[in-house]
């Protein structure tokens, strides 16, 4: 028997009364959904990293918090639904009963097949459907719905962003690691489409290939300290060792080991994120703050993809007065809509395949080392439309 | 403004020697320049994280928002020395003082707060709830109207300084950090970080009617992120820092058409006129410096270095 999802409505935020003269004159009700399935847990490779289980759903419910904030201003009523589906139950039953309920903004929390299933049904009932965790480079150039908006960045954008950085680095001989698995072969081609892309040149080229083990035990270091520098001896000369290893598996153990002294990039070493809380540019502090008093732990990536969609559909609320998911569409995709994002720029969607534009963080564990686009990769509309798919280069037409 | 002449027999009181204040967000001081040499007076050092700054009617204390102490320092700007605080709510990033010098309103960036702060009794009168990341603070000079300005909300909140109360709120473009009355109270501008403009508020229909751009050839559109405002008493002209672009904005206040700008330091976010309005300030965060401007002639005639990360400055004199 499927257990039912668990489905939590938070009340409504209490309105204050000095709101006479606001912008905007009729009340407004918007119902945001956050749909997710839970996944077997893996514990992160890191033994000071936390095992998150709320992870993205804090950012979706801070962002909806402040939403509620600007909202009470305006006689706006923001309500969250949680849809949280059990790892053997039915996400499509779920987003039917969604649908039917009438919920029409979603917030979802998916791997890209999932989002799939989802995808069609959304295009049909007029909904809206953010994309806050698929990366995959397809979605944004062959698979295109018009009920789907991304505010994950895509793989190809996160490649791009660290191959801006290695070129400005004047370090363009790359030594590619990658792993086995579908998500790490994806990466890998992403970096590969970078080199081109930006001048850079992959000299070797090598796949780890992954047998199970006990992720953490504690026989400690001895034999990876003697299996790195083994499995990346002989190389032809190269600069940096770019990594796609987006399993978690070996990566880590990279840095300090390759036979070469070389610096690691890529999934570990210089990471290219949307988001980290070594980020406190251009009053990145603030936010930051609040979700940790909030959540009680620092923001992730995934957080801040959820954060950003939620927030995206109180700005395009809040300049619309409206809740209708076209209305929102319209005005979301429109020449006008941005959003102050803590980037330092306004961001907004690309007009064919409704991709968040956005500057990609380049972090290491402890602090910021760059942010991307790097200056001198020009482009005629925004030098963020230097990361990642460009028009010419997706077959999205979606407006 | 009318200040006394201390002591007798030709003595010049310090009352009216001209000095500029900045407050060094990184550098945890203040830095005394004077404002007819130009030279370093002095380098106080304050509290963690100052930001906000602002004179009381007779020069003769500086209150500082020490951000990261939660708390307000007062300085004696006679002694230069700091002489107690004032109670200010958590994190607050700017303040302004009522006309009578009787109250201050800070913007409590963390907690979506404004404070309201009696400088005689030392207490909290009361906090009033605002948007998400309240920093922008302008009080009309009758002492009336209090306008705060929140980034992510991105509103202009019309708070009735009599019964605290907000009755208006504006939307303005993304991220409104601060928010100037003309002399007249007739008009409020709010400058937009994100959004790039600054919205230019009727004081009596509470709605915008001229939205200011910025447009500089050779400079990405995105890095004009207008910041600090300040409007000469005869409305005459205005003055936009620009952050990133590291220019100051000249604009025709009467017909909000762009002038000229004006080449500074890097990121500009802040300004004060002198007293006389001869002179602008801009607090050049970067390259921690401040660049002083020549109103008259709208050049800028020299850059002093201050502290680390130069914010805030208010002008005695």
């Amino acid at each position: 028997m499927l257990e039912m999802a668990q489905r939590t409505l938070l009340a409504a935020f209490v309105l204050v009364a000095a709101t006479a003269g606001g912008a905007s004159g009729a009340p407004v009700q918007v119902d945001v959904t956050y749909i997710t399935q839970r996944e077997p847990l893996v514990q992160p490779i890191s033994l000071v990293e936390p095992v998150l289980e709320d992870d993205g759903l804090m950012g979706a419910r801070q962002a909806l918090t402040e939403n509620q904030t600007t909202g009470q201003f305006l006689e706006h009523e923001y309500r969250f639904i949680e849809r949280i589906v059990p790892e053997d139950g039915d996400l499509v039953a779920e987003f039917e009963a969604a649908l039917a309920a009438g919920e029409r903004l979603f917030v979802a929390d998916l791997r890209a097949e999932q989002l799939l299933e989802l995808a069609p049904l959304a295009d049909e009932a007029g909904a809206l459907i953010f994309n806050t965790r698929a990366p995959d480079d397809n979605l944004r150039t062959e698979v295109c719905h018009e009920s789907v908006l991304h505010t994950a960045p895509s793989r190809a954008m996160k490649a791009d962003a660290l191959a801006q950085y290695l070129i400005w680095k004047q370090w363009p001989d790359w030594f590619l690691m990658h792993g086995t698995k579908a998500p790490d072969l994806a990466f890998a081609d992403a970096v590969r489409r970078a080199a081109t892309r930006f001048g850079a040149k992959i000299v070797e080229e090598r796949a780890y290939e992954f047998v199970e083990f006990a992720r953490r035990t504690d026989s400690g270091h001895a034999q990876v300290q003697r299996q790195m520098p083994v499995l990346t001896q002989d190389v032809p000369d190269y600069d940096v060792l770019v990594v796609a290893d987006e399993s978690d598996i070996f990566g880590e153990y990279l840095p300090y080991r390759t036979w070469d002294p070389r610096p690691v990039a890529g999934t570990q070493g210089l990471v290219p994120t949307a988001w980290s809380r070594v980020h406190e540019q251009w009053g990145g502090t603030q936010v930051q703050r609040r979700f940790e008093k909030f959540a009680g732990r620092p923001m992730t990536e995934r957080d801040y993809n959820n954060w950003v969609a939620v927030r995206i559909i109180g700005e395009a609320v809040t300049r619309t007065s409206n809740a209708e998911p076209q209305a929102l569409h319209d005005y979301m995709v429109g020449d006008e809509f941005e959003i102050a994002a803590f980037k330092g720029e306004g961001l907004s969607f690309r007009q064919w395949d409704q991709q968040l534009r956005q500057p990609i963080l380049l972090v290491n564990p402890r602090v910021l080392v760059s942010v991307s686009p790097q200056e001198q990769f020009l482009h005629q509309r925004t030098p963020l439309d230097t990361l990642g798919y460009d028009e010419p280069e997706s077959q999205c037409r979606l407006n | 403004m009318a200040l006394a002449l201390a002591g007798a027999g030709g003595v010049v009181s310090q009352a009216e020697a001209l000095e500029i204040f900045v407050s060094n967000e990184k550098g945890n001081s203040i830095t005394i320049i004077d404002g007819d040499t130009l030279e370093l007076v002095e380098t106080i050092p304050v509290g963690n994280r100052p930001r906000g700054i602002a004179l009381s009617r007779d020069g003769r204390f500086l209150y500082i928002c020490a951000s990261d102490d939660n708390t307000i320092q007062v300085m004696d700007t006679e002694s230069r020395k700091v002489v107690g605080t004032l109670p200010s709510g958590p994190d607050p990033e700017l303040l302004v003082l009522s006309p009578d010098d009787a109250l201050i309103y800070v913007a409590n960036e963390d907690d979506n707060m404004v404070t309201v702060v009696d400088i005689a009794a030392k207490t909290v009168v009361t906090e009033i709830p605002v948007g998400v990341e309240p920093e922008g603070m302008g009080v009309s000079h009758d002492g009336k109207w209090l306008v705060n300005t929140s980034e992510t909300t991105n509103m202009a909140h019309f708070i009735n300084a009599d019964t605290l109360e907000i009755t208006d709120n504006v939307l303005v473009d993304q991220r409104p950090r601060f928010a100037e009355w003309t002399s007249d109270d007739a008009e409020i501008w709010v400058s937009s970080e994100i959004g790039g403009t600054v919205s230019v508020i009727d004081n009596a229909t509470r709605a915008v009617k001229h939205k200011i751009s910025f447009e500089v050839p050779g400079v990405p559109a995105e890095a004009l992120q207008p910041v600090g405002v300040r409007i000469t008493d005869d409305r005459s002209l205005a003055f936009v820092a620009l952050g990133p672009a590291n220019r100051v904005a000249v604009v025709d206040a009467q017909s909000f058409e762009v002038e000229e700008y004006l080449l500074v330091g890097q990121r500009v976010w802040q300004l004060g006129l002198s007293p006389d309005e001869k002179f602008l300030y801009a607090t050049n965060g970067i390259s921690n410096d401040i660049s002083v401007i020549d109103v008259e002639e709208l050049e800028v005639v020299k850059s002093v270095p201050v502290g680390r990360e130069p914010w805030g400055v208010a002008v005695k004199g």
